[in-house]
């Protein structure tokens, strides 16, 4: 038996499982689409991979990005979770940060994942400074622990106030309840999450434990049964921080998947671009309900510290930022009560879906004006789930909703649902861009899902972006992700001490363990790597200050200076908000510390249409109206396009997962790597 | 010059997060935590001429979206008096009788010019940590005056046509206890102002300035019209709704809020006149406030109108002059949180008896504003100064939520963490309060329970709260929630305060500790209606007793009726 070569990415979303397959000896590349198994992900996961590897004894590595862990917690499907915690503050999860779900009206609710009776508390006290007030009672521990197994729990969290200051005494009650419950689905809160903030540390802890239970048995589900099928390969779990982990570590720390499939989509764009020659991008992730987007600047993903997956859901570890707005293809446009033109946040979804899916929705969405504009071909669906879409239908329900009552005909009025549609997806690029001290005129969108590449041309023009990079396979992205994407584990710890008061070198040395730690379990995985980054961040405030800044910073081998670590605060303070605060002490809030296991690159070139591919004609001509005139696009089949072809907006190019829309005035130009650039002018890119 | 319909969904889109931008701006970098986590500021832009909203932030103090208004007229008036304003000005004051609140909250005012003429004002408001006074934290229970709440600043400037006033800062610093927390915010606001400024001038190029102003004047004609289908929509006819002050801090005497609401048309009539007159302590608020905190109410009630002047373009008020809501310098306002939730309250009640079927009872109804002072050992001195939560009211769609913010504020609770980090005190209670929610076919959110150690050798503790003799009322048949109660523990002794809600000056030795516990939210509905199943899965979480179940709903362990 030859030696295992296939490497394949595996990114099951709500409606489709999407594969890519690699074949690092030959170097030819395959795609998949198949329907997800929301019951089971992994039957639908073993059906798409087996549609094109015949056996999985070539299999050397699969990496998966899934969304188990955030439906379970969106469907509330986590399992039955007790928490063991300090006298007195049993309702610290429940009690949340007093917030409120919506701003106005004050009719919200919120039903906490783990419910009052099972939130038990012993006798233990830790002060802010690591004094322990109070020793933990054993016996307490060991009882509460039964009494939460009596109760049908499968997870614990264990979570002690000021645990992040000293975890003694939590150490203490996280052994005692291993000691009798029988499996391993026990979490430490400060195993999890080293960081002063009760809540937001409960929050992940509890999260991580309620998922322990589901997303392990999914991962051994799915393990056993690519093992039945022959394969005797690795399986990495792609995290919300943009980084791949072992099974095991997923096992360990479901909540770091809580974005795994969003988080592979950015990777993917980054190493696209990255191999297209551009290092700053802004990716646009268009769905049914949504419109996703997040920042590459530089070549690295932009990074947030916390989310929430819904209100009073809070996840707090190291994860890739994105944005998103209600604004997707199936947003309804509406008129609100005075008159204005409104789009979204409401949306059809792909069930009933836009007006033209003739499944019973008589709202107009986005997708409706597109179709209504020529944008998309009504014989050819994205999807494969319809014959054909109904363009009569959406032109009546554009002009009754939107057209009568602002007095447009039916292509204005589809106009203008785009206009506004575009102009909130331009609000969130300026978001992530503009707001945070980036100019666009640096940056090249990169959509992609079915829709994305409808809008990049308005986009443009709105938020003044040098351009667009369509990937060739927008429809796969995240699949691709998962191959391209490196291991990665972060480290966090609270330090909060004044930095005139900090032996900054025993903080060095206390970084460099930790960089370490995270090393040895990287080595642990036993997957290949061309090289290790350590990245080192410290949270920094002036004193009287509540929200830090990250600090990157450099730690020596030898010593790391006090004046180092005021001078990384000047340059990161001053580029956040422009003015420096003279003669205030600053703070170190937290220290960061993440690790990337380089794995080795992918060469975009197999995605290169073939060399002696023919230039290729307009397959037909349509009929499109944009900026208040009709055009006659030319429309092409993408993937029939060698290199360098050069394309004159309007037009249209048709591939089985996208359309790219080329708006008049804008060009678009095939790359070596069968990316579509487009600007007004792309010899400028 | 008239925006298209796209175009003016747009420009309203963008303008906001011009708005927006500078809110975060000043949360990610204020220094004092009532700013960066409980967000007790706010931004926007005012019109040139009369100061009117024109577009506000989502993210800052609810209460504000109001009140700004007035702030901004109020530089308008007193530079016109001076010759005008100029490019590079920057204003600031804290004046509270002229479109203030109270004193902590600095307000910031900065033209923008275009073609050497002021196109708008941007504006930026923020609560400072500590402006002098008696009290640290600034809320005086027993102040008589303003003077004894604070240095009151009226408009002068920061930046006189681009030059920073040194001057003017060293007088705001050597006013308060915190001069470096001060230091900070300011800057921050300066920080949201220039950024402001830079966004919209980038609007305005890309737009044109004509485009961008028949913009403002479209967006406040619909806000009005917005406001009057809304109104339309509710039955003609007058409601009244009475609701209570426990006291003003220095007479223990009920002060009544009394609303009398009518409806005709598409216009609304809210009547204050049957409410207390001017009081001697600091629950008055000018009239600028009181319309400000109807705005809030109705916004609530109202949902998703617009935060612009032309929302009240269709309610009329009737405020007697220099009464409790309208009154006059130097009458002290710095509770004005109290009085603001009382009027929403009263709003909340009025409505539910036009609308019963899209009621909201009224939340726990306190800020609760609680200082614990003192100095360490180093002889340094520290201020722990917090808001604290309480239920929400129950509404017909179902129970209230537990431990929520107050109804004018989007305010997060500072984590206790980091209050324990932060000064000698240790938490040994963080719960939720059972049966602290008022009964009902839909029951109110529970209130909470906080009790706070002093691990210094002494501290002086102040609590400026209410709703310790009239608790939350229900609605449509609901009951009222349980009374707000706060008590100390002194050499082993629990002791009670004179005026139930309000403290001056107790004094803490080390293991002393205070405990707060709030009120719930009201209740909806005739208890009777609810249903066994909620009463039953209320006692299993804990969230009433047994005994509360059988007083407020007869209900009894067997599941049927005692």
């Amino acid at each position: 038996m030859s030696k295992p070569s296939l490497v394949v990415g595996v990114d099951v979303g709500g409606t489709f499982t999407d594969v890519f397959v690699i074949d690092e000896k030959s170097g030819t590349v395959t795609t998949a689409k198949v329907p997800s198994t929301p019951g089971d992900q992994s039957i639908g996961f073993v059906q798409g991979v087996s549609n094109r590897v015949d056996d999985f004894a070539d299999l050397k590595t699969v990496i998966h990005g899934t969304t188990v862990g955030t439906n379970a917690l969106l469907e509330r499907k986590g399992a039955r979770t007790g928490i063991i915690t300090t006298r007195g503050f049993r309702d610290v999860l429940e009690m949340r940060r007093r917030d409120r779900p919506t701003t106005w009206g004050l009719k919200g609710s919120f039903v906490p994942v783990v419910e009052r009776p099972l939130r038990l508390e012993v006798d233990e006290r830790v002060l802010a400074d690591g004094t322990v007030a109070l020793a933990v009672n054993v016996d307490q521990v060991q009882q509460c622990a039964s009494a939460l197994l009596e109760q049908g729990c499968e997870a614990v969290c264990v979570f002690f106030i000021n645990g992040y200051a000293n975890d003694h005494n939590e150490k203490i009650a996280v052994e005692a309840v291993r000691s009798v419950w029988p499996d391993s689905h026990v979490t430490a809160a400060t195993e999890i999450l080293p960081e002063i903030r009760e809540f937001e540390r409960l929050s992940t802890a509890t999260l991580n434990a309620t998922l322990q239970p589901v997303v392990s048995s999914y991962l051994d589900r799915l393990e056993s049964s690519l093992q039945q099928r022959g394969f005797n390969g690795d399986v990495l779990i792609v995290q919300s921080n943009g980084g791949v982990m072992s099974l095991d570590s997923a096992r360990r720390l479901p909540v770091r998947t809580a974005l795994s499939g969003p988080a592979a989509g950015v990777i993917a764009a980054k190493a696209i671009a990255g191999a297209a020659g551009f290092g700053n991008i802004i990716t646009c992730d268009m769905g049914g309900t949504s419109f996703d987007v997040s920042l590459i600047a530089g070549g690295e993903a932009a990074l947030c510290a916390q989310t929430s997956i819904d209100f009073g859901m809070v996840v707090r570890t190291p994860m890739i930022e994105i944005t998103t707005i209600g604004a997707g293809g199936g947003s309804i446009a509406w008129i609100d009560n005075s008159g204005m033109l409104q789009v979204g946040p409401a949306s059809a979804g792909s069930d009933p879906g836009p007006v033209c899916y003739g499944l019973g929705n008589d709202q107009p969405t986005v997708t409706d004006a597109n179709l209504v504009l020529g944008r998309i071909n009504p014989q050819r669906p994205i999807g494969g789930k319809l014959a054909t879409l109904d363009v009569m239908a959406a032109r009546v329900a554009i002009d009754a909703v939107i057209g009568v009552p602002l007095g447009l005909d039916t292509e204005s009025a589809a106009e203008a649902v785009l206009t506004l549609a575009n102009a909130r997806m331009a609000g969130a690029i300026r978001l992530v861009s503009i707001e945070q001290g980036h100019d666009p005129a640096d940056f090249l969108a990169m959509p992609f899902g079915g829709g994305g590449a409808l809008h990049t041309g308005a986009l443009i023009r709105e938020t003044g972006l040098k351009g667009a990079l369509v990937p060739r396979f927008p429809g796969v992205t995240s699949a691709l992700g998962c191959v391209v994407a490196d291991m990665r584990h972060d480290r966090v710890q609270t330090v909060n001490r004044m930095l005139a008061d900090t032996d900054t070198h025993a903080l060095g040395q206390r970084m460099l363990a930790a960089a370490h730690e995270c090393e040895a379990l990287l080595k642990a995985s036993d997957v290949e790597f061309s090289a290790l980054v350590t990245r080192f961040e410290l949270d920094m405030l002036y004193l009287g200050q509540t929200h830090s800044v990250a600090v990157p910073i450099e730690v020596p081998q030898t010593q790391l200076a006090i004046t180092d670590v005021q001078a990384a605060f000047d340059t990161a303070y001053a580029a956040a908000y422009g003015r420096l605060l003279d003669n205030i002490p600053c703070r170190i809030m937290n220290f960061r510390v993440a690790v990337t296991g380089v794995r080795p690159t992918l060469d975009m070139a197999v995605f290169a249409p073939p060399a002696e591919q023919q230039a290729s004609d307009a397959s037909e001509i349509r009929r499109i109206y944009a900026g208040g005139e009709h055009y006659d696009a030319n429309v092409y089949q993408r993937l029939d396009l060698p290199v360098d072809t050069l394309i004159e907006g309007p037009a249209l190019l048709e591939q089985a997962d996208a359309t790219i829309y080329v708006d008049p005035g804008l060009q678009a130009r095939v790359d070596a790597h069968g990316n579509l650039l487009i600007a007004s002018d792309v010899e400028s890119l | 010059m008239k925006p298209d319909a796209v175009t003016l969904s747009v420009l309203n889109g963008r303008l906001e997060q011009i708005a927006d931008e500078m809110d975060a701006t000043l949360f990610r970098s204020a220094f004092n935590p009532i700013i960066a986590e409980a967000h007790d500021a706010s931004h926007g832009l005012y019109d040139a001429t009369t100061g009117e909203t024109l577009v506000q932030g989502k993210s800052g103090l609810p209460i504000f979206v109001g009140v700004m208004a007035f702030a901004v007229k109020a530089v308008i008036d007193k530079a016109a008096s001076q010759g005008g304003v100029s490019p590079g000005d920057v204003w600031i004051f804290n004046d509270p009788y002229d479109g203030g609140t109270h004193l902590s909250d600095f307000r910031l005012v900065k033209p923008v010019f275009r073609d050497e003429k002021v196109f708008c004002y941007l504006a930026s408001v923020g609560h400072w940590h500590d402006v002098g006074g008696n009290v640290p934290g600034n809320y005086n229970p027993a102040a008589t005056e303003c003077f004894q709440e604070g240095m009151l600043i009226p408009p002068v400037k920061l930046f006189d046509k681009g030059e920073y006033r040194q001057d003017i800062v060293d007088i705001l610093s050597a006013n308060s206890r915190l001069p470096l927390s001060l230091y900070g915010d300011l800057n921050a606001q300066i920080n949201a102002l220039e950024l402001g400024e830079q966004r919209l001038c980038a609007l305005l190029n890309d737009y044109g300035d004509e485009m961008v102003a028949a913009t403002f004047i479209e967006l406040k004609a619909r806000a009005a019209k917005m406001m009057r289908a809304n109104i339309s929509q509710l039955p003609n006819g007058s409601v009244s709704a009475e609701d209570y002050l426990d006291n003003d801090g220095i007479v223990d005497e009920p002060l009544t809020i009394a609303l009398d609401l009518t409806v005709d048309g598409d216009r609304l009539t809210l009547d204050f006149s049957r409410s207390s007159k001017a009081c001697a302590g600091p629950v008055n608020i000018s009239r600028s406030t009181t319309v400000a905190a109807c705005y809030v109410a109705l916004k609530h009630v109202f949902g998703e109108v617009p935060a612009n002047a032309g929302v009240l373009e269709p309610v009329d008020f009737i405020i007697e002059d220099a009464s409790l809501l309208s009154v006059v310098a130097p009458k002290p306002v710095g509770g004005y949180t109290e009085t603001i939730l009382r009027l929403i309250d009263v709003v909340f009640q009025a409505m539910a008896q036009i609308s019963p079927a899209d009621a909201m009872a009224p939340a726990y109804g306190t800020i609760n504003a609680l200082s614990l002072s003192g100095h360490r050992q180093s002889g340094q001195r520290w201020v722990m100064f917090s808001f604290f939560g309480g239920g929400h009211g129950a509404h017909a769609s179902g129970d209230g939520l537990n431990h929520g913010n107050a109804p004018i504020s989007t305010a997060t609770i500072p984590p206790l963490e980091i209050l324990e980090a932060a000064y000698p005190v240790c938490f040994t209670q963080w719960a939720l309060r059972p049966d602290s929610g008022g009964a009902g076919q839909f029951r109110g959110g529970l209130g909470a329970v906080y009790e706070i150690k002093l691990l210094e050798e002494q501290a002086r503790g102040f609590l400026f709260g209410e709703r310790g003799k009239f608790a939350p009322p229900g609605v449509v048949g609901g009951q009222p929630a349980a009374c707000n109660q706060f008590s100390w523990r002194h050499n082993d002794e629990q002791m009670q305060p004179l005026l139930i809600s309000k403290v001056v000056g107790i004094e803490l030795v080390k293991n002393g500790s205070v405990l707060l516990e709030t009120p719930g939210g009201g209740g909806y509905g005739d208890p009777a209606s609810r249903d066994n199943a909620s009463i039953a899965e209320d006692i299993r979480l804990e969230y009433i007793t047994t005994e509360h179940a059988a007083s407020a709903y007869g209900y009894t362990a067997s599941g049927g009726l005692s």
